[in-house]
């Protein structure tokens, strides 16, 4: 299990080769990139600052992650989150699921990645033409992490 | 003493990052302290009060209003989570 935070940029194939590496009898590997958009309601964004919480967050992914492997049959995850200045199409984080079946790591990808963004202290602030603004939490991202305990769910 | 902490859009509408505060049976659960912080007015008010959408971590752990501060803890107002 690979949680890091880092202000700097990572190579995504090297981070899949090396959780590949790690999980030699998996049968799939499921990943997801989030990026900086470039248009945020009609708006051109200039850049995106991400504030966290050192100590707090690293913990908080790694329960995220706890939690993914209790509910599905994980081989290995690799989340990287990047903090600090970043401009439009830059990576801001990956998640990546190691498993023996494809539909366990599409899951448990998407559910590290529904978690992560409402619960892990992790705060974007954008910078538009008109001035910096902190961005507010979504209802819909709260709404993709409650589906995870509806009854019925992919869980 | 507890160390409290004020992250984000809290931290700048506030004017700092934390603070220390002499811990005592007022400010023993997490109802306390924002009670405590509430009575200072002002931009307190506006950013802990009713209706103000915020969360508070215990030793980097979310906490609801009922849990329970000791002497030595680390406490966290921030606003709702955005990142990924």
């Amino acid at each position: 299990m690979t949680v890091r935070v880092q202000a700097e940029d990572f190579d995504v194939a090297a981070e899949l080769a090396a959780l590949q590496a790690r999980c030699p009898n998996a049968g799939a590997v499921a990943s997801f990139i989030g990026l900086v958009r470039g248009n945020e309601e009609g708006q051109a964004v200039k850049a995106m600052t991400l504030e966290h919480y050192p100590g707090m967050t690293e913990k908080a992914l790694a329960e995220i992650v706890a939690e993914a492997r209790r509910r599905w049959e994980l081989a290995g995850t690799a989340v990287v989150h990047r903090v600090g200045r970043l401009l439009p199409g830059e990576r801001i984080v990956l998640v990546a699921v190691a498993s023996g079946h494809r539909d366990h790591a599409f899951a448990a990808c998407q559910f590290i990645m529904d978690y992560l963004k409402t619960q892990a202290p992790f705060w974007k602030k954008e910078e538009l033409a008109a001035g910096s603004r902190w961005v507010e939490a979504k209802d819909s991202d709260r709404a993709a992490a409650a589906r995870w305990t509806e009854p019925g769910s992919a869980a | 003493m507890i160390q409290v902490r004020y992250f984000a859009r809290l931290r700048e509408a506030l004017g700092r990052d934390g603070e220390e505060l002499r811990w005592g049976v007022e400010i023993a659960q997490v109802a306390g302290l924002t009670r405590h912080l509430l009575a200072r007015g002002g931009v307190w008010e506006r950013e802990l009060g009713p209706g103000a959408r915020y969360r508070v971590a215990v030793n980097r752990q979310l906490a609801g209003p009922e849990a329970a501060i000791r002497d030595g803890d680390e406490v966290a107002y921030f606003p709702p989570v955005t990142g990924g």
